[in-house]
């Protein structure tokens, strides 16, 4: 069986690959990418480790194929840093210890990060239900949910 | 498994109708879903996102035109379509997280003929026409004619949805839809409950829609409720009828998420609630 060649840019970068048919996304972003930040958790859509923007909508990448992705733009947990620099999200999770194992968290940056590009000032209600796609078995939730409110309020009083 | 994502519909049927292991992908938060636990082996998957107006949302005599591979995510931020049927918007919102929502679809959630599809009541309620292109050509068809059993469409060999359409939202009319579940988010209904209304100066009902799911294999159109709340103004009265009417109406199982009992009273109780909201919003209040 021949493999798909898709064409396609992942944080920023023009990224080709060849995927069979049945290979989601995350099984591309994982095994041939070597991109392994974005998290396979439940494979179901129901746990949003695997969580990824495709041109700027927040989807789980377990319930995408890989052959979707041709002309789309992926971003993952790879493309929040920049360089060296923490993306604030990520600044802030650690200071305020809003993880624990850790395989969760890729999920939850992507999926809060592109919750404060589109609502700078969220509610805790709203980061909760925007967040209840991401299930994390450590922390209780108390913690991240804090750690998001702490930083859309920093990103307020810097802009 | 092969993969193909034809330009447009008269390539899509011809896949479609010429393998019988075909399925349509369109948001694929079921089909990824039965595909990765083995539950379905296709031999061809058809991407119908590149065909032309499967991702628009389009006005059309007065009403809305939804294109099959719209997300959720999508309706909920068009504003002049929330403003028209808040409560068909507010049901495809509830299904599934954030990330569901980004690809999850109105024509996949009656396609996937689940008796507890949110969106589905809602639809059938707002009196929804799909748009269903096959080998034979296309056919408009009521929302409530597609799901025939649990998991089974009335579709035909090759045909699939190519979109929905929501009719012109008369004045002073509105729709609503509640589910009960046991938590708040990410769950599935043990029971559904859609209406839609229109009221007159006096604000007694001149026509209405109530679904339920949930409560049968499929999506029921109560015409009962319908009946019990028109030419009569929304007091308790009325809507002890509609309540009545619904569970009467209900032909649930029992099964882990719910007894027969409970959700016969719930049917009732949803139906009460969601015509509240439905006439407020027909009246033009926040609701």
């Amino acid at each position: 069986m021949s493999r798909i060649h898709v064409t396609t840019t992942v944080n920023g970068d023009e990224t080709e690959f060849l995927c069979d048919a049945e290979a989601t996304l995350l099984d591309v972003l994982r095994d041939e990418l070597g991109l392994t930040g974005t998290k396979e958790g439940c494979g179901t859509g129901d746990c949003g480790a695997c969580s990824v923007t495709v041109d700027g909508r927040l989807v789980c990448s377990c319930l995408m194929l890989g052959a979707e992705a041709e002309g789309r733009e992926i971003t993952t947990i790879e493309g929040m840093a920049a360089g060296e620099v923490l993306h604030p999200l990520q600044q802030k999770f650690i200071e305020m210890a809003a993880l624990q194992c850790g395989i969760c968290t890729p999920g939850i940056l992507v999926a809060a990060k592109s919750l404060l590009e589109r609502n700078p000032d969220p509610s805790e209600e709203e980061v909760r239900y925007w967040l209840a796609g991401n299930l994390c078995r450590c922390t209780g939730y108390d913690k991240i949910i804090r750690a998001v409110m702490e930083t859309a309020a920093d990103l307020r009083r810097a802009s | 498994m092969r993969y193909e994502a034809p330009q447009d519909v008269e390539a899509a049927v011809r896949i479609l109708a010429a393998e019988q292991g075909a399925y349509v992908l369109a948001g694929g938060t079921d089909l990824l879903v039965k595909l990765r636990s083995d539950m379905i082996e296709p031999e061809v998957v058809v991407d119908i996102k590149r065909i032309a107006g499967m991702k628009a949302i389009t006005a059309e005599d007065g009403g809305w035109r939804i294109g099959a591979a719209v997300s959720g995510a999508e309706m909920g931020e068009h504003a002049s379509l929330v403003a028209d049927w808040p409560g068909v918007v507010e049901a495809a919102g509830l299904i599934g997280s954030t990330q569901v929502q980004g690809r999850a679809t109105l024509a996949g959630n009656l396609c996937n003929a689940s008796p507890a599809a949110d969106s589905v009541p809602a639809m059938v309620a707002a009196g929804a026409v799909v748009r269903v292109v096959g080998p034979k050509g296309t056919r408009d068809v009521a929302v409530i004619d597609i799901p025939k059993s649990p998991g089974k469409t009335t579709l035909e060999a090759g045909e699939f949805i190519a979109s929905v359409f929501l009719p012109a939202r008369g004045t002073r009319s509105g729709d609503a839809y509640l589910r009960f579940i046991p938590r708040t988010e990410m769950d599935i209904a043990v029971v559904g409950c859609g209406i839609s209304l229109s009221l007159d100066e006096e604000g007694r009902v001149t026509a209405a829609r109530v679904a339920l799911g949930a409560v049968g294999p499929k999506v029921i159109l109560v015409e009962a409720a319908a009946a019990a709340i028109k030419r009569r103004v929304l007091d308790e009265a009325t809507l002890s009828d509609l309540a009545e009417a619904c569970s009467k109406a209900a032909t649930p199982i029992d099964d882990k998420r719910g007894t027969v009992d409970f959700r016969r009273h719930v049917a009732g109780v949803l139906a009460r609630r969601a015509a509240v909201i439905a006439e407020a919003r027909a009246k033009g209040e926040k609701a």
